[in-house]
């Protein structure tokens, strides 16, 4: 099933014809209507008429999240107030907010991608869908909102929070796909199963679409395992609009729709492009963006990307899951390595507990050396050095297959290694750089 | 067959102290000792008067414990003694994983063995008639 087939099933030459028509009139537009972008491209020594094809892109500078807070709160606006039709806005949880504006066209190709989005992860008009996203400022809500309603599906525009509440209405009403944080989906199975009710046996909730924060496959499973729906991953950022992007039914990555949005993977450390398949940092351009254009927009986010064609029918490329924040990443030997990679192995090892250090240090020869400190846990037998020995070649190994990077491996006594209350600083890095 | 435990200890100061911390506390004896080291840590090997309440008690104390079935060889302190059994042991084919020894007034030398086949091992060493069949205490 298709929202608009003619796009979806364009091919990947097709897109990229279109990307590139979109990509020069962005350029012209930004520089004559963006003080902010003129300045840039003057900076770069670099003219509109410059940027000829999609292979021009690494020539234009970076945007990035503080450009948005300098010119805070329009400066980056490329269309009169008149036009705006809607502000959001982010908490500035990581520093001073940033507001980002929408003309009605925004608004509409906002409410598009994410219309797209949801009839290729199954959502119809038949479907009642309660979103549990908080409404207001927050992209979540209201994204969610407009683009179930275009879809023609019954909309229960519940927000987040008033738990019990959901649980009523969602078997009341008999809620089939729900909207929400990953985390918020734990909770509420959990206070369902506090108030007698089994959410795969009580309700006909069949799929859910979870995002907003990073998560990972072993909570996808432990959702499905837990409430007998199927869990769907959507991506997007106030910036871009908000949630615009989900996975397909076939759930190998999130369709980026290349009519609109232009993306790269970068190695967030040199700026340079990476190939296709490697990991490093999301860079988008957005091609249709009125009141806030944006030319190759740092998302800071970490995943990699699948050009071929999927097995859902579209050739518009697609992002795997969210492997960490760009701000996270450690290179070790010239290797990128993210800390929540290294968890994701330790935590499918039975004899490793809970608690583990990352310490980084560089050797007097000069070479950086990864050691990965665990716990032993509970299921833990040692008997002989051997089986210590033993398993730490298997950690090592294991991290090395993901990684590719060799990593010294040393288990400790439980209950030994560092507790953190609150945010957990889990990697020491001790190089002088 | 006898339970040895076995305790993983990294390999610092202290580290020895609070595993004998916690045998003291339980007043529990201990009959056979060995550490073997591996650099960065070590495997305390022993085998204790209690130990059912050895074991409880190191695991909350939060040490990783594990109970093995050891073999225990009891035989006359003189020359000779255990080439007998360690040459039996390899004619059948029976590796030894570790081992180590003790006297006691009580039980003449008992040697603790670990092999790589249990039910081969005892066979050969019942048929020498060396097997320890008592319980420690």
């Amino acid at each position: 099933m298709y929202w608009n087939p003619a796009i979806e099933r364009l091919s990947a030459k097709e897109l990229e014809e279109i990307q590139e028509r979109r990509l020069r009139a962005l350029v012209n537009t930004v520089y004559d209507y963006s003080p902010f972008y003129r300045k840039r491209f003057k900076e770069a020594g670099l003219h509109p008429s410059d940027i000829r094809s999609i292979n021009d892109l690494p020539k234009i500078p970076f945007t990035k999240k503080q450009d948005l807070r300098d010119t805070y709160p329009f400066g980056m606006f490329c269309v009169p107030l008149s036009q705006v039709v809607r502000f959001h806005a982010s908490s500035g949880t990581t520093g001073k907010p940033t507001v980002v504006g929408y003309t009605a066209n925004d608004i509409r190709n906002w409410v598009e991608s994410l219309c797209r989005a949801l009839v290729s992860c199954g959502v119809s008009n038949d479907d009642i869908m309660q979103i549990a996203y908080g409404y207001g400022l927050f992209t979540g809500g209201l994204g969610f909102h407009y683009a179930a309603e275009r879809l023609g599906a019954t909309v229960l525009p519940i927000s987040a929070g008033n738990t019990a509440r959901q649980i009523e209405l969602m078997k009341d009403l008999g809620s089939t796909v729900i909207a929400c944080t990953p985390s918020y989906m734990i909770y509420l199975a959990e206070y369902a199963s506090q108030m007698g009710v089994d959410i795969a046996e009580d309700t006909n909730l069949r799929a859910g679409i979870f995002g907003a924060e990073p998560w990972s496959e072993e909570t996808r499973k432990r959702i499905e395992e837990k409430t007998g729906i199927t869990a769907y991953d959507v991506y997007g950022t106030s910036e871009l609009s908000g949630p615009l992007f989900t996975e397909c039914t076939e759930r190998s990555g999130i369709h980026v729709w290349a009519d609109m949005f232009l993306i790269e993977i970068i190695d967030p450390k040199t700026g340079e492009q990476v190939g296709e398949g490697e990991k490093g940092e999301l860079v988008v351009t957005t091609l249709t963006k009125e009141a806030l254009p944006l030319i190759r927009w740092r998302t800071g986010d970490i995943t990699y990307m699948e050009n071929d064609k999927c097995g859902c029918g579209r050739s518009h490329p697609r992002i795997m899951r969210i492997l960490g924040r760009a701000d996270d990443m450690l290179i070790i030997r010239g290797v990128n390595v993210f800390p929540s990679q290294i968890e994701h192995v330790l935590m499918q090892i039975p004899e490793v507990g809970e608690h583990y250090m990352i310490i980084v240090d560089r050797r007097e020869d000069g070479l950086d050396e990864l050691t990965v400190q665990v716990e032993l846990s509970e299921k833990a037998e040692i008997d002989t050095t051997g089986d210590i020995l033993r398993l730490e070649r298997k950690i090592a190994e294991k991290l090395k297959s993901v990684l590719n990077v060799w990593a010294k491996v040393e288990v400790v006594n439980p209950g030994t290694l560092q507790r953190f209350e609150g945010k957990a600083k889990r990697v020491i890095d001790k190089r002088k750089i | 067959m006898i339970k040895q435990i076995s305790v993983f200890v990294e390999n610092k100061p202290g580290r020895l102290a609070a595993v004998t911390e916690v045998l003291t506390k339980h007043d529990i004896n201990i009959r056979a000792f060995t550490i073997a080291d591996a650099g960065d840590f070590g495997i305390i090997r022993m085998v204790v008067d209690k130990t059912d309440e050895a074991y409880k008690a190191l695991k909350e104390a939060g040490f990783t414990v594990r109970l093995t079935d050891v073999l225990a060889v009891e035989v006359e302190d003189k020359p000779g003694a255990l080439h007998r059994i360690a040459r039996a042991l390899g004619d059948a084919g029976v590796n030894i994983d570790y081992v180590y020894a003790f006297t006691s007034e009580k039980h003449k030398a008992l040697i603790i063995f670990r092999v790589n086949n249990k039910e081969k091992a005892k066979e050969v060493l019942e048929n020498l008639g060396v097997l320890f069949k008592g319980e420690i205490s």
